[in-house]
């Protein structure tokens, strides 16, 4: 059984159909790169995992169950699958530890003590170990996202969605992201990447699947999809990208 | 025609004006503290809250904010009563300073909540929390800082207007300088002593408030 | 006694609006001209000047109106001249309007970009030039939505006048009440009748402050 189930998954924006029918299914413990050119829908299809996005036909289904648009439900779900957002969003009043701390605390119950040990080994897990007590304006941008990472982590999900993560990072700060991200694969974790670093893609995920104008194009290991692009879309979106 | 100026009364009447200034301070103490907490739930209400709940917090604060505030305090000490509510003058004062401020900040908070980025909603429902925890621990802090200055000079607007509750009787700062020049035919005098006084507590309470302001902001930016 | 019909309040108290409407007009007009004076105090290139227009604009908001007014109704009696309650009122009121006028009017001429008064200095143009032809134009398209939003204040602070005597709507509702015992008929309708007269300049202010808004945006 797969651990995410798309199945069949559409959705507009008012006239604008973005999703259209959509079928992926993952498996624990894969990584998954969707990639596109701007527009062809990736985020959005990202953003309907955890459901911060509703889809209008189809279907989603997490280690079995399935997605339905009830708060409740949602926040059941969104225990499990965890997302990291291109701008970061930490929370700009908090420290890194209690940026960490605060969801673990708030909606798990998991008392102060507790919650700021668990805080403590994420950073750790992540390499800022030593920033507890820094408030996000304290650090770099890969710094921001790498706490990013760890409060995600911290709520213990079977996956992670990754929305792109390092776009927003000046070029010489993606590496130290990319190797915490690495980290996570090498342990197992089930990761669902939109992601423009296409040789971190390469090296590391376990299959690729290209979008375009809404629909998966392509979808296949990395060795097949970017030595042997099938469809002239996605030739010519890897030789937009050669370059890069 | 030369003007003689006295305070000799001032000494005998100290007690008279301290007493005013402790009301004062009291009716502002009680009406900030309660009219904020009003104004983030009635803020909370127009950004994020129910549909159904939203004309009622309007309505409110268009009321509050298009009339005067003495009549708003005349309608309070004198009005209420007549439908059967018992009220003292100094707790009619405390209401209608609450429930003005209470308006006023509605507007100063909800523009400081409608100014936090989407993402810190999105970060807080992915991190399965719900709308209301999300309000708590991550937007309001941001947003209260935000508007802080804008508040602040707002609750030193209310604590100047506070001088008409004299009006109903209460023994605020203005009353106890009616008091006094009543008796010591002293009219321009006295009234100079009141007015300088309220510009002393109203540079104090600027000063108190920015200083709150550092402590519960923990991040101010320069 | 006689009967009072809710009709009979309400003519009384509109007759007394009249007033309300006279002063908040005279008060916000002489204060926008006083408030020209703040202004370029507060704007000078000289020290006192400013000095001056900041302690002017610190007094009058730093003070509750209701002192400003007694201090006029008492202090201009000090000259042995008996003041009338109008002259007072209207006395307080306009050198209140003038210290936010000038306040907000300050706000929206330091907003016109310091880029202007360069170009505009090494046109050649002089200080009042200047003004008059390239940073005040700019800066009352600004002005005009906050001056608008004043003008609800004016009209609110009219009320305080009744309390040293002059005959206004509020003054007038406390006289009706006492002749009629029915404070919650009379105030219900005398917040009515100022919610009347202060709600359409509220939203007037609103409705410009949003055009100004898209206007800039496509800037």
């Amino acid at each position: 059984m797969s651990l995410i189930a798309i199945t069949d998954v559409r959705k507009s924006f008012g006239s604008n159909e973005v999703l259209k029918g959509i079928d992926i299914d993952i498996a624990r413990g894969e990584v998954i790169a969707i990639i596109g050119k701007s527009g062809s829908g990736k985020s959005t299809l990202l953003r309907c995992i955890n459901g911060l996005e509703t889809i209008d036909s189809g279907s989603i289904s997490v280690e079995g169950a399935q997605l339905l648009t009830e708060a409740g439900a949602l926040r059941e779900l969104r225990l499990k699958v965890g997302m990291i957002f291109q701008q970061f969003n930490l929370f700009p009043h908090l420290t890194a530890g209690r940026n960490v701390m605060l969801s673990q605390m708030v909606v798990k119950k998991t008392p102060k003590e507790q919650a700021a040990e668990i805080a403590r080994n994420m950073l750790q897990r992540v390499g800022l170990g030593e920033k507890f007590d820094a408030y996000p304006d304290q650090l770099s941008g890969g710094q921001q996202q790498r706490v990013a990472i760890a409060r995600a982590l911290a709520m213990q999900p079977i996956a992670l969605l990754c929305d792109e993560i390092t776009s927003a990072l000046d070029p010489e700060l993606v590496a130290e992201v990319l190797a915490v991200v690495k980290e996570l694969a090498a342990d197992g974790m089930t990761l669902v990447m939109v992601t423009h670093e296409m040789r971190f893609a390469r090296d590391v995920c376990s299959r690729v699947v290209f979008m375009h104008q809404g629909r998966v194009h392509e979808i296949g290991p990395p060795e097949e999809v970017f030595a042997n692009p099938k469809t002239p879309e996605l030739q010519q979106f890897l030789g937009m990208n050669q370059a890069a | 025609m030369q003007y003689q100026w006295n305070f000799d009364w001032l000494a005998n009447y100290m007690l008279v004006f301290v007493n005013g200034v402790a009301i004062t301070i009291e009716l502002i103490l009680v009406g900030a503290v309660l009219g904020v907490c009003l104004g983030i739930v009635c803020a909370w209400v127009r950004a994020l809250g129910p549909a159904w709940l939203k004309p009622f917090v309007a309505a409110y604060v268009e009321l509050i904010r298009n009339t005067p505030f003495l009549i708003q305090l005349f309608f309070i000490f004198f009005g209420l009563p007549s439908l059967g509510m018992k009220l003292t003058a100094l707790q009619a004062a405390n209401i209608a300073m609450v429930v003005n401020l209470g308006a006023y900040s509605c507007e100063i908070i909800r523009a400081g909540i409608q100014a936090t980025p989407r993402g810190q909603f999105e970060a807080g429902a992915s991190l399965a929390m719900t709308p209301l925890q999300t309000f708590r621990h991550v937007v309001l802090v941001p947003a209260l800082q935000r508007i802080w200055p804008a508040l602040a000079s707002q609750i030193v607007i209310v604590m100047l207007g506070s001088s008409v509750v004299s009006q109903i009787a209460v023994e605020d700062l203005t009353f106890a300088s009616n008091f006094v020049q009543s008796r010591n035919f002293r009219a321009f005098e006295t009234y100079l002593v009141a007015t300088l006084t309220y510009l002393a507590l109203a540079i104090a309470l600027r000063k108190v408030l920015d200083s709150v302001g550092w402590v519960i902001f923990p991040r101010r930016k320069a | 006694m006689a009967q009072f019909t809710v009709f009979d309040i309400l003519r009384n108290l509109l007759l007394a609006t009249q007033w309300t409407v006279i002063l908040s007009i005279v008060s916000f007009i002489g204060g926008g001209l006083v408030g020209m004076l703040v202004l370029f105090a507060r704007i000078s290139n000289r020290g006192w000047l400013r000095l001056l227009g900041r302690g002017y604009v610190e007094l009058f908001q730093g003070t509750p109106l209701l002192m400003q007014l007694f201090l006029a109704f008492f202090g201009l009696a000090l000259f042995g001249i008996s003041v009338p309650a109008w002259l007072a009122a209207g006395l307080a009121l306009i050198l209140w309007t003038a210290a936010f006028l000038g306040e907000i009017w300050r706000g929206c001429v330091q907003a016109v970009a310091k880029g202007q008064w360069e170009a505009s200095a090494s046109l050649g143009m002089g200080y009042f030039q200047q003004m008059q032809h390239v940073i005040l134009p700019q800066a009352l398209r600004v002005a005009i939505p906050p001056t608008v939003g004043f003008s609800v204040q004016v009209v609110k602070g009219t009320a305080l006048t009744s309390i040293i005597g002059f005959v206004e709507l509020t003054r007038a509702g406390t006289v009706v009440t006492n002749a009629t015992y029915q404070p919650f008929l009379v105030y219900g309708l005398v917040a009515l009748i100022y919610f009347c007269l202060c709600w359409p300049l509220s939203k007037t202010s609103q409705i410009l402050e949003k055009r100004l808004n898209v206007a800039h945006s496509h800037h």
